[in-house]
């Protein structure tokens, strides 16, 4: 039985014998396994990035809807089931639970805001002092909405960074006027610049008092409330609580969703995480491609090297190790391949890498550990064929062949 | 050593059967040296390759050191090729990409022997053969006549009991063909037995004994 340093190096020095050909099977090995690593990289890119967009929305958050989300397949209900709206004392009922840390009672809306001559539609956010908190708002300038009796709604409003630089350009923005719908409010603060946060833009909006915003927009029902439940353990105690509560305070009637942000977090990392398969998969097609080449191009070898293959027969090498040298060389082929391929999607990615600054492309050890398997196993599956084809060779024929 | 009983070997063309052997009955005892004359098409190949168990009888039965061997499997044949049988041929049958020492020692590296070992035989052949300066040139850098002798030591490193040649000078000049022949027949002398298939009678006439073939028969065996 012949060595395997001896089987590896026979087959290192044919490859080195047939350079054009080696080449090329590396160049389509690489391709495949370079396209597996850098798409995966991207895909799990685009996972962390939406998780992390995610976490900037605040910590052990849980979100009351007002009506249920659940459909039930039946003919839509003719009576009773309209539900209730949410109202502040919705919100502060909640504050029963112990499970509870903070509510911000939330009333959205869109209203004309006015400074001087200059005017633009921006999102009004009606709310209470705890929003600052259970957002994780920062402050570039005055202070947040303060806490008193959240029905009475005083003609104050914290503004954004992007509409403080709209309707005040260098001018100083805190103790002014400005107008929102019909109504005046003094600036007491100014948000930090920090980004989108779930497609809304932080930067691009107005925050005022629940009640005032309730009054602007002439309505008695929340938008939703956002709960920072007291911990991260707490969270599906203060679910049940919710429910509860608001159940007793609405008769009896289970007219809320809630959601939570684990729930929410969970599904966007299954969907991103199909992605990435997706296009791993997708990527592992140029693999397949890459194995019928190198069944081809073995093939071909085969046809070209028929005399060698009778020389070995000749010297006593049975059947078997005829094809264990030839399956060597294209396991060996699609080996060195992948890694050239590898190494092709690491550096691609870690370029794309410095190219998004806010998104990060690594790619995960299992993309990089799979694509070289999957090329090692394609090389033996399609190398499998030329190589029995080899072994099964007449000695005598192949012999005869002048050479 | 060797003993046919009844050897046939047929080809099909197209609809015609060839009869390349018909009833070859033979035996060679350890140590002779053979050699095989005939025109084209006369079978000394066919029976050179049964002899060499790179070809299988259709029917008849060939036993070598008293042992029926073409029943056997494929991988014992394969055994029986490696530690019994060298064969020299007349294209050389050199692997391009490998040094002459590389090509010396294929058959040991095919058995699996140890490297060193593998180095100390390869070397010894090579120097027998006069070729030991050449050891790490490649084929295409040798000359036919050290071609043929980079092939014999070859043939000879995993010391066999039998080397069977064809052609062994077809291809080369006259000077250089009588080397080779002479690096045979030394090897001859040490005691392995030597099968030569030649049409050059000259070359057939310094062997001990002669046989001749004709349309797949054995026409003449005279010995010397």
């Amino acid at each position: 039985m012949m060595r395997l340093a001896d089987v590896l190096r026979y087959s290192l020095q044919s490859m080195l014998g047939h350079r054009g050909r080696t080449l090329l099977m590396l160049l389509a090995m690489a391709i495949g396994v370079g396209a597996v690593v850098v798409l995966t990289a991207l895909g799990e890119g685009a996972r962390r990035y939406v998780l992390d967009q995610f976490t900037t929305l605040g910590s052990h958050i849980v979100i009351v809807l007002p009506g249920r989300s659940e459909t039930t397949g039946a003919a839509p209900p003719l009576m009773g089931e309209t539900p209730r709206d949410l109202t502040i004392d919705d919100a502060l009922a909640l504050y029963q639970s112990h499970a509870i840390g903070k509510v911000a009672p939330l009333v959205i809306g869109s209203a004309p805001v006015s400074w001087q001559a200059r005017e633009r539609e921006v999102m009004v956010l009606g709310t209470t002092a705890e929003m600052e908190q259970v957002r994780q708002l920062k402050m570039a300038r005055g202070k947040f909405i303060s806490s008193s009796d959240p029905h009475r709604g005083s003609a104050v409003c914290v503004i954004g960074h992007t509409l403080r630089k709209e309707l005040f350009g260098n001018q100083q923005a805190l103790g002014q006027w400005l107008r929102i719908g019909e109504r005046r409010f003094r600036v007491i603060g100014e948000l930090a610049q920090q980004g989108h946060s779930l497609g809304a833009d932080i930067g691009d909006l107005i925050i005022i008092p629940v009640a005032s915003a309730q009054a602007l927009f002439n309505t008695e029902s929340l938008f939703r409330i956002l709960i920072q439940a007291k911990g991260r353990d707490s969270i599906p105690q203060a679910k049940q609580a919710i429910k509860k509560i608001i159940t007793e305070r609405h008769d009896g009637e289970d007219d809320i969703t809630v959601i939570t942000q684990d729930a929410i977090l969970a599904t966007f990392d299954r969907i991103f995480t199909a992605l990435t398969f997706a296009v791993a998969g997708i990527a592992a097609i140029s693999l397949a491609v890459a194995g019928v080449l190198i069944m081809n191009v073995m093939l071909v070898a085969i046809s070209q090297r028929t005399s060698e293959i009778g020389l070995l027969k000749a010297l006593g090498a049975p059947d078997f190790e005829v094809m264990l040298l030839f399956l060597a060389e294209a396991g060996l082929l699609s080996l060195c391949g992948g890694v050239a391929g590898l190494a092709v999607g690491m550096a691609s990615s870690f370029f794309l890498d410095q190219a998004f600054t806010n998104f990060t492309v690594i790619a995960p050890l299992w993309a990089s550990v799979g694509g070289l398997s999957v090329a090692l196993l394609t090389g033996l599956v399609f190398g499998y064929l030329p190589a029995r084809r080899a072994a099964r060779l007449n000695p005598v024929e192949a012999l005869t062949r002048r050479r | 050593m060797i003993e046919l009983e009844a050897i046939n070997r047929n080809f099909e063309v197209g609809e015609e059967t060839v009869h390349a052997l018909r009833d070859i009955n033979l035996n060679i005892d350890a140590g002779e040296y053979i050699s095989i004359m005939g025109p084209s098409g006369s079978g000394k190949s066919t029976l050179l390759n049964i002899l060499g168990l790179l070809d299988q009888p259709n029917s008849g039965i060939y036993r070598f050191n008293g042992k029926a061997i073409n029943q056997l499997a494929e991988d014992e044949q394969a055994q029986v090729r490696r530690e019994n049988i060298g064969f020299v041929f007349q294209f050389f049958h050199l692997i391009p990409r490998l040094s002459a020492a590389d090509n010396v020692a294929l058959p040991l590296t095919l058995a699996g022997v140890e490297p060193d070992i593998r180095q100390q035989k390869t070397a010894a052949a090579m120097d027998a053969l006069g070729i030991a300066e050449r050891a790490q040139h490649r084929p295409d850098q040798l000359s036919g006549g050290q071609r043929q002798r980079v092939a014999i030591a070859r043939a000879m490193i995993t010391e066999p009991q039998l080397i069977l040649a064809d052609e062994p000078t077809g291809n080369l000049d006259r000077s250089s063909g009588s080397d080779v022949i002479e690096a045979l027949e030394a090897l001859n002398q040490k005691g392995i037995t030597l099968i030569m298939v030649t049409h050059d009678p000259e070359l057939g006439g310094r062997a001990m004994r002669r046989l001749k073939m004709d349309d797949g028969k054995i026409i003449g065996d005279h010995q010397s």
